[in-house]
């Protein structure tokens, strides 16, 4: 990881156009060759335990978008002021201060997501994916790339815990995003059809064996392997 | 690079003091909002007692407002059932009574308050009264607020909250499914002994016929004695407000 950040910084060139083909990778690599969850397999607790329904799912990727862009941002700005020896806990402050934020703000302006997502909003910060890009990326790189990189990362994150949602949503609950589709469904067939929920996918064994079937087909088709 | 401790040592200082600003700052800006939402979230609690979920999240907050304003009127007890009206020289309000701070008072010093619902702006056609509760689950705190229908008997309804019960678990007492088990439930026996309810062991067994029983949650029964000691202690710090209140009834009935 980091001879390919410091390869990245050498061939910088002046006037880069703002979305040319090296920053673009920079969002869509984490997407699906370098995600964070199947691939690099971090922020697995995260995605275990908020992802029993969509709506919840939805705000925190929100959160932890902004949590790690902006992060990404304001250490990145920082980088050649930190000192090396408490980079860490500087690290640790930004983002302890941003999480406290984005908690503040659901508390004032969607209480009831607060009341149901505050424990994992504040867990955020031992996310491992906003450490680790501030370590590998932010630390040594411009703010602009800095946080296009969050960016990637974050939406990496994102979409494959939506996902995982969606599917225990669906199985676990009969709905999505709160919408009954298991009880529409059973009522186009007639009275004796049922769909029924399984409770195995509201627990987090669920989030485990969907994320396990994603990693599977993901992997099918780009054909990585651990080395 | 290494530098100075001198450096190191102002560098967090500044980081210290500007991050701390920006925080002070922000809960300063978003207070009043934050405290708007949480006295909101209150009287939808206390609603929720008395009206199905489904119909409070259908309302927009000056909806609930409003509702709340026009059928909920509020009074103060004591242990004995007798309406205080200010403690140590100041007023007291059934809004501004932290039920959670009271219950760390010995029970005889506490504040009860009771929330009665009645017909739309008309406060003496009582429908039922809100009593709040307070307790411990398995991992946390869990309150509720508990509506008794006017014979101070029959349960109208109740709502439930917890700080940390376990996801998908204990935290079901919140869920619309768990807490429309403890409707019509009675808390007197036929004895006139006030008894309360019990959530039982298990899930899935028919307790219709109970009037004291209640299906349980599989999986959550430390949680579910967790609301039964609950209940138990709150309608017997009650118990005094509701026996004034069925004699009263008693006495109106002749």
């Amino acid at each position: 990881m980091s001879a390919e950040t410091l390869e990245k910084a050498i061939e910088k060139k002046p006037a880069e156009a703002l979305l040319s083909k090296r920053r673009k990778k920079l969002v869509t690599d984490p997407l699906v060759d370098e995600n964070p969850i199947t691939i690099q397999v971090l922020g697995i607790c995260s995605a275990l335990a908020v992802t029993t329904q969509m709506k919840p799912t939805l705000v925190m990727a929100i959160s932890v978008i902004f949590v790690i862009a902006m992060s990404n941002f304001v250490i990145s700005l920082m980088r050649n002021t930190i000192p090396g020896r408490v980079r860490i806990i500087v690290q640790l402050a930004v983002v302890a201060t941003l999480v406290t934020l984005v908690n503040e703000v659901l508390k004032a302006f969607a209480y009831d997501m607060y009341k149901e997502l505050s424990v994992f909003v504040g867990l955020i910060i031992t996310n491992c994916i906003v450490m680790g890009r501030l370590e590998a990326f932010a630390l040594g790189n411009k703010p602009y790339d800095s946080v296009l990189d969050g960016l990637g990362s974050a939406l990496g994150y994102s979409w494959i815990i939506l996902t995982v949602a969606f599917f225990r949503e669906l199985w676990g609950s009969g709905s999505v995003f709160g919408i009954p589709v298991f009880d529409t469904v059973s009522g186009i067939f007639g009275p004796d059809f049922k769909l029924a929920t399984n409770g195995l996918m509201v627990s987090p064994v669920g989030a485990f064996i969907i994320l396990g079937l994603i990693i599977w087909v993901q992997r099918t088709k780009t054909g990585y392997v651990e080395h | 690079m290494q530098q100075s401790n001198t450096y190191i040592i102002t560098f967090s200082v500044i980081l210290t003091v500007v991050l701390g600003l920006l925080l002070s700052g922000t809960a300063q800006l978003l207070g009043p909002r934050q405290q708007e939402a949480i006295a909101l979230d209150k009287k939808k609690q206390i609603l929720g007692a008395v009206v199905s979920s489904e119909e409070i999240a259908s309302m927009t907050p000056q909806e609930v407002n409003s509702y709340y304003s026009s059928h909920i009127g509020a009074t103060v007890v004591d242990i004995n059932g007798k309406e205080v009206t200010e403690k140590n020289g100041v007023a007291v309000s059934a809004e501004n009574v932290d039920v959670a701070k009271n219950y760390k008072l010995p029970a005889e010093d506490r504040l009860y308050p009771v929330f009665i619902y009645h017909e739309e702006g008309d406060d003496s056609k009582v429908k039922s009264y809100i009593l709040p509760l307070y307790g411990a689950g398995l991992w946390d705190a869990i309150w509720g607020y508990l509506a008794l229908d006017t014979d101070m008997n029959t349960i109208g309804g109740i709502t439930l909250s917890h700080a940390g019960e376990t996801p998908g678990l204990g935290a079901r007492i919140t869920t619309p499914e768990v807490q429309s088990r403890f409707s019509g439930k009675e808390i007197y026996d036929e004895s006139g002994e006030l008894v309360g309810v019990q959530m039982q062991k298990g899930e899935g067994k028919d307790y219709s016929s109970e009037p004291h029983k209640i299906d349980g949650m599989s999986g959550a029964t430390i949680t579910g004695t967790g609301v039964n000691n609950m209940v138990k202690n709150y309608l017997g710090h009650y118990k005094a407000y509701i026996e004034s209140k069925k004699s009263s009834q008693a006495v109106a009935a002749l």
